[in-house]
């Protein structure tokens, strides 16, 4: 069977969940390869193992940590040429897309982006137009190289051999030359990643100020759900831009969405169309929210979010 | 400093935007079409450094014709000149071979900065400053909220999902912005009136040297085999708050399993 190569994402050395899922995909498509690269690698390749990883190529080259991007394309590239497997998968995140990119002029092979679905003949499904539309793309040259959203297949544990393979990559001066200098944690830590949670609650303009996202902080934290905004509350200042769901936002599809005092404009949507399940709650019984939703409450957010937070937390005893 | 700023006309979003059955593109004659949004970020972002150090912004789109209204917004919101490649050939063209045909423009101008939105709203792929930094070699500086240029380097806060990253790398590099770095501003009547002067180089592919069979729809490295349109969402069940709407959606929540 082919290797499929799939780039793990991670935190020194721990996968976030849509790695899991892209190996379980990988699975039905040929025999996964997972390539784990920067800070703490090697720390990953048991964990990737036990989600069917046969061999792991493991590279903690300083480079991957200090330049933006280009050093993984690099690495990648390497990979494809020694191993030729059967398509290369990336979460479909803003940098496992760029590094899909550059692999894809690197190595003269076309990309797919944004796949909820593969197919063993590699046709990729892709929602488009804020989920309106379903296409189905295929890489009809070189091998294909196609990114994977997070949470469109469940993870499924399965062992692997796990065996690890050193990767020694030669950096040329063109990958070096955007040089990380300092990152700098905003986000308050302890909530699941918006774009991986099974639970997101949202927040709207009806919350009023930045104070009152504390309303739907503690209902996430009862769900152990990612908080989100609309445009109108990260523009406003209430909450930070990277939770921004939308269009120029976040793309979000987890098993439950909740949007809290939102009207639901049409590039909102966008970025929250595909959730399994929706719930409203808005005062404005018009709210075009509503259309969408699979349970919409009409009335006013400051009663009815605090008494669902309790309601839960008693539920769950 | 000198500045290109790469800007891309799709459809307005508030349009309904379709595919057409028979070469399965997007149908961008039927809609309403506007510059891409993020653009105008970047258009802003370009003038803004220009008016603190001097040079010239130069406006960069590919795309049809029509695609010369939006090289005319731009140019009223202040920018110098443009350059519109246009060309039957290129129709149809996945972001690869976009690319590739930027890339062979970008040869004949010289830049300090190439700038552009951080992702459109048609494709939403979010790879155009990517794929062209590796095809130009310049450095990649992508998804930036602030740009801070000083000299013959610049800096840029990258947004990462939990914060941001802080980049910096020698110039001529490939920039591109988030919709949180600025406040785009509104074309003037005077900036309108000025605009129609205002140079406008129109490019075929032959004239750029671009390769004609590495381009369009039929060489598309990636191509869309099949699509449906899908269903609308139904609306589900809607329920008033009498004082116990918390826990009527905790219900729902229940009956679906997920509390
Ligand atoms: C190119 C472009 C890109 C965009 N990208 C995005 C994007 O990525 N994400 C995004 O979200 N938007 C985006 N927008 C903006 C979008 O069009 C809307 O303006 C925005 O989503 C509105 O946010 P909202 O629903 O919070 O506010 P509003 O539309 O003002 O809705 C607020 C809602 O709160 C309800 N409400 C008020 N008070 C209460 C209360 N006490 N209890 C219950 N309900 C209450 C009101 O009934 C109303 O329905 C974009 C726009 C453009 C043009």
């Amino acid at each position: 069977m082919a290797e499929i190569l799939v780039l793990v994402d991670h935190v020194e050395g721990t996968p976030k969940k849509v790695s899991y899922e892209l190996l379980t995909l990988a699975r039905t498509l040929g025999e996964p390869s997972a390539v784990v690269l920067g800070k703490g690698a090697s720390a990953a390749a048991e964990k990737v193992a036990a989600y069917g990883a046969e061999k792991v190529y493991v590279s903690e080259a300083e480079e991957l940590s200090q330049f933006l991007v280009a050093p993984y394309a690099t690495v990648l590239a390497q990979l494809v040429q020694e191993k030729n497997p059967a398509a290369v998968l990336l979460p479909s995140n803003v940098t496992g897309k760029e590094v899909g990119a550059r692999l894809a002029v690197k190595i003269g092979s076309g990309l797919v982006t944004d796949a909820v679905g593969v197919t063993p003949e590699f046709v990729a499904e892709q929602p488009i137009f804020g989920g309106a539309v379903t296409v189905q793309s295929k890489v009809q040259t070189g091998t294909p190289i196609i990114t994977v959203r997070p949470n469109s297949t469940a993870a499924t544990e399965q062992a692997g051999a796990g065996t690890v393979e050193q990767v020694t990559a030669t950096f040329s001066d063109a990958d070096k030359a955007a040089k990380v200098v300092e990152s700098v944690v905003e986000a308050k830590g302890g909530r699941p990643d918006l774009g991986e949670a099974s639970i997101v609650v949202s927040g709207g303009r009806g919350m009023g100020n930045a104070e009152n996202f504390s309303i739907v902080e503690k209902l996430a934290d009862t769900l152990g759900a990612a908080v989100g905004a609309s445009r109108a509350a990260t523009d406003a200042g209430w909450y930070p831009h990277q939770n921004q769901v939308g269009q120029t936002g976040r793309t979000v599809s987890p098993q439950l969405y909740i949007a809290v005092g939102i009207s639901g404009a049409i590039q909102h949507r966008a970025g929250m169309q595909t959730s399994k399940t929706i719930v409203a709650i808005n005062k404005d019984p018009e709210a075009p929210i509503f259309e969408l939703a699979d349970f919409g409450l009409v009335g006013d957010l400051f009663n009815v979010v605090p008494q669902l937070t309790e309601e839960i937390q008693k539920r769950k005893g | 400093m000198n500045i290109v700023v790469l800007v891309k006309q799709v459809p307005d979003t508030w349009a309904e935007r379709k595919l057409n059955a028979d070469d399965k593109r997007l149908d961008r004659a039927s809609v309403d079409v506007v510059m891409n949004e993020i653009d105008e970020y970047a258009v802003e972002e370009a003038l803004k450094i220009k008016e603190a150090g001097g040079g010239e912004v130069t406006i960069l789109t590919m795309g049809p014709e029509r695609a010369v209204e939006t090289i005319r917004k731009a140019l009223s919101m202040g920018a110098d000149k443009a350059v519109h490649l246009v060309d039957d050939a290129l129709a149809g063209s996945d972001a690869v071979q976009t690319s590739y045909a930027l890339a062979k423009v970008l040869e004949t101008l010289e830049y300090d900065l190439l700038i552009s939105g951080s992702e459109a709203t048609d494709s939403r792929m979010a790879i155009m400053g990517a794929l062209l930094a590796e095809r130009t070699g310049k450095p990649q500086l992508t998804g930036a909220r602030k740009v801070t240029v000083d000299g013959g380097s610049v800096r840029i806060e990258r947004q990462t999902d939990n914060g941001y990253d802080v980049v910096e790398a020698p110039t001529p590099a490939i920039v591109s912005v988030v919709e949180k770095i600025n406040e785009p501003r509104y074309p003037s009547f005077k900036g309108i009136m000025a605009a129609k002067s205002k140079p406008l180089t129109t490019l075929t592919v032959a004239d750029a040297g671009i390769e004609a069979a590495q381009v369009g729809l039929a060489a598309a490295p990636s191509q869309v085999v099949e699509f449906a349109n899908k269903p609308p969402r139904q609306a589900g069940q809607v329920v008033k708050d009498e004082g116990d709407g918390g826990m009527k959606v905790a219900e729902f929540l229940a009956s679906q399993k997920i509390v």
